[in-house]
């Protein structure tokens, strides 16, 4: 087949120029169509001596084959070149905005209580509800804080009927409520976050309806040690590993001892600032031994049962920790202050 | 406020930093909130040696003073200045009260090295024009030339400005009181004052008579005294009441007041002869009046408790004195009370008649007998001293105290336990010792006698251990956890089921308000699609916080408002809270508030808006992932202030468990969504466990259908026959097109579903499926009237 070469290198050269698919199909039809110059050949077969013929079958074979891949290689090189082409000009702007998936923050002072009850949770703490229309009885009363006396005075509480129903002024109604449930006779861990109302006149500092989160743990040999080491706990949780906890002296009526709980001020790391007015410390709870009174009132023999009890402002914890100077921020919902909160803690 | 220069009467504060005592005080559990310390730097006595006419002034003078080590040039205004008296005078370098610094200059070309001060310039007194015109102050007392001038002005002493919880208010309310508080800290004695006087032979008992009628007086006890002078008290008393902030008046009334910064029990003195032979101390009767010192009528009921002359009142126990019995310039005889009183009672009258006084303060705290008795007979012993008064003998009393000592027994371990710590039976005698608690250790058990003065104090190991405690120290605790729980702390009752619904809306993209439970009784008329009772308060503090809410909706509706006046367009929220209706039944709810655009991208000009159905989907989301998925329904219903062609009932098992819609246009003219589900009847509803249900390994065969209908009727009708008729094998049926127009009459549309059939078990074949396919259409257009369309 002495025109073999000839053959190739007119399609090589063909080939080099052709620059579409259509093009690239006419030539293949040229050489390797019906009519095709390379399908011609097979016609001089016949004309062959026997002998030859074989020879001749086999190198028109690979004549084919070899176009074919020259012709495919150019397929799959325009067909490349067409897709990039058209990658090109899909190119888009990629810093055009986002579609807005809207975002759902929480309140933020269900932010922090959530993160409150976390931790205690981990530390077997159940975390309990109840009524925030309640009975003086609970609120007061079973606390040890009788009518009459002046604890009622200093929190100016919403009465709904004289003396017996009100809007609970604190949540420590549930712990009372929680003692009764358990009979007396079975240790207790538990908080209860929940609303809260005094007739306090609405400021930056005031709130008439605010949040505690109270805890109560019962259980026998409990000591104000372990209160220490509770708090300790939760405030480096919420404040950082590097916060410093005290306890200094105070009074709640149901509970005696008594005590106020600073954290170590963590703007200025205890050294002094104006959030801390310079004293390094920071005021966030109290706390105290469970009052026998109140163990009594609540069917726990204060002889064979001790525990503690502590009691945080959630608004004041949150103002804290996240620099809120005016208390309405919580009740009010203004959604580009709600934006911060669309996010995990740290 | 605490005057130190007082305390140091009762205990020995010799080489006390008194700042630092302050601190001590606070860690112990008495807040000082501020020590004030009023000295004056470079104030001394100085002596007018020469005194002459500014030569270019018509009223300044060129004074030489002696101030001691050196006599000094000052030109001085004032018009009582002359030669040979002795001033106060501020050298150059003292610090006047309003910050007046004094330096050496020149008064209209005359050297002027200081200041010969006014009263009124050094703080003492208040500046008028009467003060001014006193000019300056002239020292008349045999004070040495040179020495500091702070002791003659009461501005030698240290003020402690106490924040004290209520139940240390009471003794740490008093000087005395507080002195024992010091005294334990620093652990020294008190010395209590003398009450030592003499009595005349003359007997109180034959002057008056006592009579007390009623039980919220347990313990009356007066003195008489006769002749005394009224005049101006001497200094030291005076200095004390301007200290602790009392105005000095006289004498007499300055001595009662003193009595009860001392003892902290309160005095009343009454004119004896205008007095009469009686007292009767009663209840007030309804109505009955009584005009009080500061000259107001007061108009008294039956919870008051009033002093008498046996017909009229002449005090209002505990709060004030009347007018008819008061001490004045002419008084000569005094009756002295000294009694406790209810303390509720007193604070309820106090409150009732807005009638704060010294006294009622100090009843409302509860008072300890002992020094009821030791003020009287204090009061007696500065009355002759101070007022030269005739003590008559004897003391008539009423008392019905109960005077059973606080005992408490308990164990150093008993202690050691409660606080954590380890002291041993020797250190707790310390502290006892340091409290001034009498005490015996028998066999290793105390027997402690806590003091009347301590009224804070109950006879439990507990407050035992809080004294104990804050002496030891708190700083001194170590940190200890209580013995391991094995067990995961849980969320109990319906707290769960809130916190799953809350995070499962903020998931869905909805913000989490938190309102005020207290509303207005126009928001909470809002919504009353439940026909709920208000709570009203009784006494509310404002009309817009006065009623307990039944919905939330309405709260809602306001955040809202603010956020939409803040130019916030797309607002999504919701809140879960607890609602209370008239019988105080609770019933917590999840509302949910859509308006705007749910997903945004504006420059491509896509949004997703918010609709009915868009809410719709939202609590139909919220609703499966609470596991109550196929059991719910809604159910067109006219509800308040909602659109009457937008809302519906939401049904849960049949029960309705809220409700659904936009907010009706004449309320609010946006279009609002809004939703609210009993998260309390949600609770209520079981749920069935997760269970595995595999995906049919057969191919599905999908068919569509449209069906032209009556515009009233609903999708849900076509749906709920389709499903019938189409059994088991019918596996998903979808809506994908409603279409209203031309091709329809005019009161018709066409609704086109899609329909997927499919068994798990094996291939189904195309003619059953076309066959149960011609029987849904045949039963759907019998059964509802519906055309199949294109058929």
């Amino acid at each position: 087949m002495e025109n073999r070469e000839e053959i190739l290198n007119s399609l090589k050269e063909k080939l080099s120029t052709v620059d579409n698919l259509n093009d690239l199909n006419d030539i293949k039809v040229e050489y390797l169509g019906k009519k095709g110059s390379i399908t011609a050949l097979s016609s001089m077969i016949a004309t062959l001596p026997v002998e030859e013929k074989k020879i001749f079958g086999a190198e028109l074979n690979k004549l084919k084959n070899e176009a074919t891949e020259l012709i495919d290689t150019k397929r799959f090189e325009l067909e490349n070149k067409i897709l990039n082409e058209k990658l090109a000009n899909e190119k888009i702007d990629i810093s055009l905005s986002g579609t807005k998936v809207p975002m759902g923050a929480p309140n933020i002072l269900e932010h922090l209580i959530e993160e409150v009850e976390e931790t205690f949770m981990s530390m077997g703490y159940d975390v309990v509800d109840g009524p925030e229309i309640e009975e003086d009885k609970y609120n007061f009363e079973l606390l040890n804080i009788p009518k009459g006396h002046p604890a009622r005075d200093a929190q100016d509480t919403f009465y709904i009927e004289d003396e017996t129903v009100l809007l609970r002024s604190q949540t420590s109604p549930v712990q009372a409520r929680t003692m009764l449930a358990a009979g007396g006779d079975k240790p207790i861990r538990m908080i209860c976050p929940g609303k809260t109302y005094r007739r306090d006149a609405d400021d930056a500092t005031h709130s008439h309806q605010f949040m505690q989160i109270e805890g109560l743990l019962i259980d026998k040999n409990i000591s104000l040690s372990d209160l220490k080491g509770t708090f300790d706990t939760i405030a480096k949780k919420l404040f950082g590993e590097d916060c410093v906890t005290r306890f200094r002296p105070s009074y709640y009526q149901f509970t005696e001892p008594s005590v106020e709980t600073d954290i170590s001020c963590f703007a200025c790391k205890g050294k002094g600032c104006s959030l801390c007015k310079n004293t390094g410390w920071i005021t966030v709870s109290g706390a105290g031994m469970v009052h026998p009174n109140v163990l009594r009132n609540c069917g726990y023999d204060p002889n064979v049962w001790s525990g503690f009890a502590f009691g945080f402002g959630a608004e004041r914890l949150a103002m804290l920790k996240y620099g809120i100077n005016d208390i309405r921020a919580f009740y009010q919902t203004d959604l580009r202050e709600s934006v911060g909160f669309d996010r995990k803690e740290v | 406020m605490i005057s130190l220069n007082w305390v140091k009467d009762y205990v020995d504060l010799e080489g006390e930093d008194l700042k630092e005592l302050a601190v001590k005080i606070t860690k112990a559990g008495v807040n000082v909130e501020k020590v004030v310390d009023n000295h004056i730097d470079n104030l001394v006595i100085g002596k007018v040696v020469e005194c002459i006419d500014h030569p270019d002034s018509d009223h300044l003078h060129i004074c030489h003073v002696d101030v001691g080590d050196k006599t000094i040039q000052i030109v001085c205004g004032a018009h009582n200045v002359r030669k040979g008296i002795k001033v106060i005078v501020a050298l150059p370098g003292c610090i006047l009260p309003g910050d007046v610094e004094i330096k050496a200059g020149k008064i209209r070309g005359q050297e002027s090295n200081g200041m010969i001060c006014a009263l009124f310039e050094l703080g003492v007194e208040e500046k008028t024009e009467e003060n001014y015109n006193k000019g300056i102050e002239e020292v008349t007392s045999n004070l040495e030339v040179g020495t500091d001038a702070n002791a003659y002005l009461g501005r030698d002493d240290i003020l402690y400005e106490l924040d004290v919880h209520k139940h240390r208010n009471n003794d740490c309310y008093y000087h005395l009181g507080f002195a024992y508080e010091i005294g334990c800290i620093i652990n020294k004695p008190v010395t209590e004052p003398d009450k030592s006087y003499k009595e005349n032979k003359e007997s109180v008992k034959d002057n008056i008579k006592l009579t007390v009628e009623t039980d919220k007086c347990p313990y009356y006890t007066c003195k008489m005294v006769k002749n005394v002078t009224i005049k101006e008290s001497p200094d030291f008393i005076k200095k004390r009441l301007i200290a602790a902030g009392m105005r000095p008046i006289n004498n007499v009334v300055d001595i009662s007041n003193y009595v009860m910064l001392e003892y902290g029990q309160p005095l009343h003195f009454f004119d004896k002869d205008k007095l009469g032979d009686t007292i009767l101390v009663r209840n007030a009767l309804e109505n009955e009046e009584i005009v009080t010192l500061d000259g107001n009528n007061r108009i008294l009921n039956s919870r008051d408790i009033v002093i008498t002359d046996g017909v009229k009142p002449i005090c209002i126990a505990g709060v004030m004195g009347g007018e008819n019995t008061d001490v004045d310039d002419s008084t000569k005889n005094i009756l002295i009370e000294s009694a406790i009183f209810d303390a509720v009672s007193i604070r309820y009258t106090s409150a009732r008649l807005d009638l704060k006084s010294e006294a009622s303060i100090r009843y409302g705290k509860g008072l300890n007998y002992e020094y009821t008795d030791s003020a009287l007979n204090r009061a007696c012993h500065l009355l002759e001293k101070y007022a030269d008064a005739t003590i008559l003998s004897d003391v008539v009393k009423h008392d019905k105290i109960d005077k059973t000592a606080k005992v408490v027994e308990f164990t150093t371990d008993d202690v050691n336990t409660l606080l954590g710590i380890v002291l041993t039976d020797n250190d707790v005698e310390v502290e006892l010792r340091r409290l001034d608690f009498p005490y015996k250790l028998t066999k290793g058990i105390f027997k402690v006698t806590i003091p009347n003065r301590r009224l804070d104090i109950d006879p439990n190991v507990n407050d035992i251990a809080e004294e104990i405690g804050r002496l030891y120290g708190y700083h001194n605790l170590v940190s200890t956890l209580p013995k391991v729980t094995t067990r995961r702390g849980v969320y109990v009752g319906d707290i769960r089921l809130r916190k799953e619904a809350s995070k499962r809306l903020r998931s869905l993209g909805l913000n989490e308000t938190k309102t005020y439970t207290l509303t207005s009784e126009e928001m909470a008329s809002k919504f009353k699609y439940d026909a709920k009772e208000n709570v009203k308060l009784p006494n509310p503090m404002s009309v817009d916080k006065s009623v307990v809410r039944t919905s939330i909706l309405p709260s809602l509706i306001n955040v809202y408002e603010y956020n939409k006046a803040r130019n916030i367009k797309d607002i999504l929220l919701y809140e879960i809270s607890k609602t209370y209706d008239a019988d105080y039944t609770e019933e917590s709810k999840i509302a949910i508030l859509m308006k705007g655009n749910y997903i945004i991208n504006e420059w491509q000009h896509t949004v997703a808006k918010c609709d009915f159905y868009m809410i719709k989907g939202i609590v139909e989301n919220l609703l499966d992932y609470l596991g109550y998925k196929n059991r719910y329904a809604f159910e067109v219903a006219e509800l308040p202030e909602m659109h009457p062609g937008m809302s519906a009932k939401i049904l849960l098992d049949r029960e309705c468990i809220g409700i659904i819609g936009r907010v009706h246009p004449s309320y609010k003219k946006d279009e609002i969504y809004v939703s609210e589900i009993s998260l309390t009847k949600l609770y209520n509803k079981q749920i069935k466990p997760i269970k595995f249900k595999e995906a049919s390994k057969y191919p599905e065969i999908t068919k569509d259908m449209a069906f032209v209908v009556k515009k009233d009727v609903t999708a849900g009708e076509l749906l709920q026959q389709i499903k019938k008729s189409g059994g088991r094998l019918l596996t998903k049926v979808d809506i994908f097109d409603v279409y209203v127009g031309e091709n329809v009459g005019n009161d018709e549309k066409s609704i086109a579903f899609s329909l997927t059939f499919s068994d798990s078990t094996r291939t189904l074949n195309d003619n059953e499926v076309m066959e149960l396919f011609n029987k849904i259409i045949k039963d759907v257009e019998t059964k509802i009237g519906a055309q199949i369309r294109n058929k």
